[in-house]
């Protein structure tokens, strides 16, 4: 009776260490943070882009309406193929897009504007990527939804495409 | 003379005081730095990698410490942004208790077999 006992035991521990190593296995190994959490717009001051002088984030989002801040570098091959689809965006009159230009050379940056076209309304500067790191983005490109409470409510790690365009048209309607 | 040793031993003083206070500061750094994840090369710390996240990241935390913020305040705004993951120590929370109790819970079954097994031995 004991020996059955034991052996019972024994058994449900390698069964719980199998569901917990299958489970554990089955889980992709590489961690990417949450892209639903509500978050509150850091406070900063950033270089603007075309003028060089400083911008504080009151500034940048005083306006009663929804932002898209999309963290784009002129080096960055995505963000090549995501600009059609920010462009289009720009003509969504119910959002103000917010270009964050990320560890660039500003020639670069410039020529890359002045080829694909701008679809920003205000291009900042993070010269030391230390200001996405304040948004929470850990790469190039990035795209935050802002609302009109000021907060983060949605984040898009990697290029923009289709789905993802009509997710923010949907959002910001 | 007097008054010129007296200013020297201050001024001496105050150098090393400031030398101190620069080592502890990068003492704090390194020890911040060894326990971030770094989240482009994954599995290693933010002290060990050169990827442009980890440079940025190292930046951040300078700029903490000097703003004076403490050292779990500075992991407070990393999990903010990041998550829990960012942090090598994991906090004791609903998602980690397991993780946490389970190797107390081994030690103290373990501990009350081998008690078991030599207290049955000595009766014998």
């Amino acid at each position: 009776m004991k020996n059955k006992v034991s052996i019972f035991l024994v058994i449900i521990f390698l069964s719980f260490c199998f569901v917990i190593f299958y489970k554990g296995l089955n889980n992709p190994n590489t961690y990417s943070p949450k892209i639903m959490d509500k978050k509150n717009i850091p406070i900063f001051e950033a270089k603007d882009f075309n003028s060089s002088s400083y911008l504080n984030s009151e500034k940048i989002f005083e306006e009663d309406t929804f932002y898209i801040i999309n963290i784009w570098a002129s080096w960055c091959v995505p963000c090549r193929t995501e600009h059609p689809l920010l462009m289009k965006l720009s003509k969504n009159q119910s959002v103000k897009l917010i270009g964050l230009n990320y560890k660039d050379n500003l020639n670069n940056a410039k020529k890359f504007i002045n080829e694909l076209g701008n679809p920003y309304s205000q291009i900042i500067i993070d010269n030391d990527g230390t200001l996405s790191i304040e948004f929470g983005a850990y790469g190039v490109p990035e795209t935050f939804i802002i609302d009109k409470n000021k907060m983060i409510i949605r984040k898009f790690i990697g290029p923009i495409n289709q789905e993802i365009l009509e997710q923010i048209q949907l959002i910001v309607k | 003379m007097k008054t010129l040793k007296i200013f020297l031993i201050v001024f001496l003083f105050m150098s090393f005081s400031e030398l101190k206070a620069d080592k502890n500061s990068d003492e704090l750094k390194s020890k911040i730095l060894k326990n971030i994840r770094c989240l482009i090369c994954q599995g290693q710390s933010v002290y060990d990698s050169e990827s442009e996240f980890a440079f940025s990241i190292k930046l951040i935390v300078d700029r903490k410490i000097n703003e004076g913020l403490k050292e779990e305040q500075i992991y407070e705004f990393l999990r903010e942004k990041y998550g829990n993951w960012i942090v090598y120590n994991p906090q004791f929370n609903k998602n980690t208790y397991i993780l946490w109790l389970l190797p107390l819970l081994f030690f103290l079954a373990g501990g009350a077999i081998i008690y078991r097994k030599t207290s049955n031995k000595n009766e014998k």
